[in-house]
């Protein structure tokens, strides 16, 4: 159970180490009930999603506490991953060409390290609205607190919330998207930790050339 | 009036059509509180919390004869004083019945997510049925009166009925049978502001109050409690009553075109991901045919 990425014998290379897989799966999990239970509040059309997830009440209650767990991922998540997640030079050819990585011309997109700069800003995104939600979240929690004078704090986190959440919706459809249909062997990854050295190669070609450094200097 | 009460006009957190809505609107009920004949007598307060089987809360004491800051979950009605100075330094103590003035359009309606958890009553009652309540509070966001307050031993919101329950079998609200000097009136609207326009109109000619007027604020379409003031260009004066209340922007942004803007991005979004899909397809990667994922690290 090692805590770095490296080439496993059988010839593919871990991705994930189980810490990683189990951080985000905390932070996945306790978004997808977020995410769900927040909908239901969101629109009365959508209200039958509390109904279904044990009640409306009950949903209620726990939303802000599952956004505590999520908190807790998020945090975790930050611990692990912030430095790798830092923008770098390259990433602004990258973003150029944007294109030519949305129209699968993979050769024509620089190369990327272990994450690529839209990871960056899927992570930095979740981790920014993640602050902002639990800022926003707490003052929808106990709005019998804020006192009346203050009920601009209650008129804000009312409009906020829903704000931060969809800004965290629209990453996340991108997200789920390419983790599970467009990047295939994406989701394995995370699920069981490895991938095949090719897709290394591929989706993180200079991520892939460090790893067969660092093995080769372990020889 | 009482047939009225069984006629939904307003459901909140609701999706569809509403029930009742334009079948009949004869009868919209009105409170009327003249401020100018209220004694401070706490007699409306206590048939209010008879009728509506609650007991009496702690009071607290600041030299004045405030003795509870504001409505509670279980304090419905409560006179606010206030120690008015007027120009000529002589005191004058102000008192207003505070309770739900029942808008016409209620802010608290328009903030809560649960189906039917508060109701609008062609007669224009807006009720709170706490069975559906989920205890959100964002009614208590979107009022302008600061009038739902939360239970934390129900988890639930409450707040006054306008004695529905009395007003749909004929009878009128507790606190009017209550109060000694007649400063409360209940009927139908219409009379009640005539009524009030007439005593406003007394107060300018014979009583030298030159701007005492009808407070039933347009902002939030009107409402069923409305007040005879000897200063209507002074509303706050009452213990805070708002001079322009309105649902507030902020509640109206976030239920109109943040919905929209939400809904419509959400569903671009799912559609464009699969349609990319439909067009470019998976990332393949060359050479990656071994399905069988293997090594369990
Ligand atoms: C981080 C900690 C969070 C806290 C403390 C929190 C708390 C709350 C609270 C108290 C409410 C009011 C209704 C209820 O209690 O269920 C609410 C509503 C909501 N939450 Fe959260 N939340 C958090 C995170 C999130 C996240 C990550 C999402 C992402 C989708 C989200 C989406 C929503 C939505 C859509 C609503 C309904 C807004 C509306 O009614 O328009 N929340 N949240
Ligand atoms: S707390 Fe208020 S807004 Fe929330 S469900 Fe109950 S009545 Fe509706
Ligand atoms: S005074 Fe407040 S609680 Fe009463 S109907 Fe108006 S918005 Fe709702």
């Amino acid at each position: 159970m090692s805590r770095e990425p490296y080439l496993l014998p059988n010839g593919r290379v871990l991705r994930y180490t189980f810490h990683e897989r189990v951080v985000h799966w905390l932070t996945g999990v306790s978004y997808l009930y977020l995410l769900f239970t927040g909908l239901a509040f969101w629109s009365p059309w959508l209200f039958w999603i509390a109904v279904v997830l044990g009640g409306d009440t009950i949903s209620r209650e726990l939303h802000p506490w599952f956004g505590l767990v999520f908190i807790v991922g998020v945090s975790l998540m930050y611990k692990m991953w912030h430095r790798q997640m830092k923008e770098t030079p390259s990433d602004k050819a990258w973003w150029a060409a944007i294109g030519h990585y949305i129209r699968n011309e993979d050769d024509q997109v620089p190369s990327a390290d272990r994450f690529n700069p839209g990871q960056k800003l899927l992570f930095w995104g979740f981790f920014w609205n993640g602050i902002l939600l639990l800022l926003s979240g707490l003052i929808l929690w106990f709005p019998q607190y804020i006192p009346w004078n203050l009920r601009f704090l209650r008129l804000a986190a009312v409009f906020l919330h829903p704000v931060f959440a969809l800004a965290t919706i629209a990453l996340f459809i991108i997200h789920v998207y390419m983790g599970t249909a467009m990047e295939r062997g994406a989701f394995g990854s995370v699920i069981r930790g490895d991938v095949s050295r090719a897709w290394a190669n591929k989706h993180h070609h200079t991520w892939y050339e460090q790893l067969l450094r660092d093995s080769a200097a372990r020889k | 009036m009482s047939q009225a009460a069984t006629e939904l006009i307003r459901i909140s957190g609701h999706a569809g059509t509403v029930p009742g809505a334009g079948l009949n609107r004869e009868f919209q009920v009105c409170k009327l509180v003249d401020t100018t004949t209220c004694i401070g007598c706490k007699a409306c307060e206590v048939a209010c919390l008879e009728w509506n089987g609650y007991t009496f809360s702690e009071t607290t004491f600041n030299n004045s004869y405030q003795t509870m800051p504001e409505t509670a979950w279980n304090y419905w009605n409560l006179i606010k004083f206030n120690e008015h100075e007027r120009e000529d330094g002589t005191l004058m103590l102000l008192m207003r019945k505070d309770q739900c003035m029942h808008c016409e359009d209620p802010g608290c309606l328009a903030a809560c997510p649960a189906e039917a958890a508060i109701v609008q009553y062609a007669n224009g009652i807006v009720d709170f049925q706490e069975a559906n309540c989920i205890g959100c509070g964002y009614c208590m966001t979107g009022c302008p009166f600061n009038i739902p307050k939360f239970s934390p031993k129900a988890r639930k919101v409450f707040k006054c009925t306008l004695c529905n329950d009395r007003v749909s079998v004929g009878l009128e609200p507790a606190c009017i049978k209550a109060c000694p000097t007649g400063c409360l009136h209940f009927g139908t609207k219409k009379e009640m502001k005539e009524l009030a326009e007439t005593r406003a109109e007394q107060l300018r000619e014979h009583s030298g109050y030159r701007e005492a007027g009808v407070y039933d604020p347009p902002g939030v379409g009107g409402t069923h409690v409305i007040y005879v003031l000897h200063d209507a260009k002074n509303p706050e004066l009452y213990g805070g009553l708002p001079k322009n209340p309105q649902v507030p922007l902020m509640v109206r942004l976030w239920k109109h075109p943040l919905k929209w803007i939400g809904n419509f991005g959400i569903i671009f979004g799912v559609v464009g991901v699969f349609i990319h899909y439909l067009r470019y397809g998976p990332k393949v990667v060359e050479g990656d045919e071994d399905k069988g994922h293997g090594a369990k690290p």
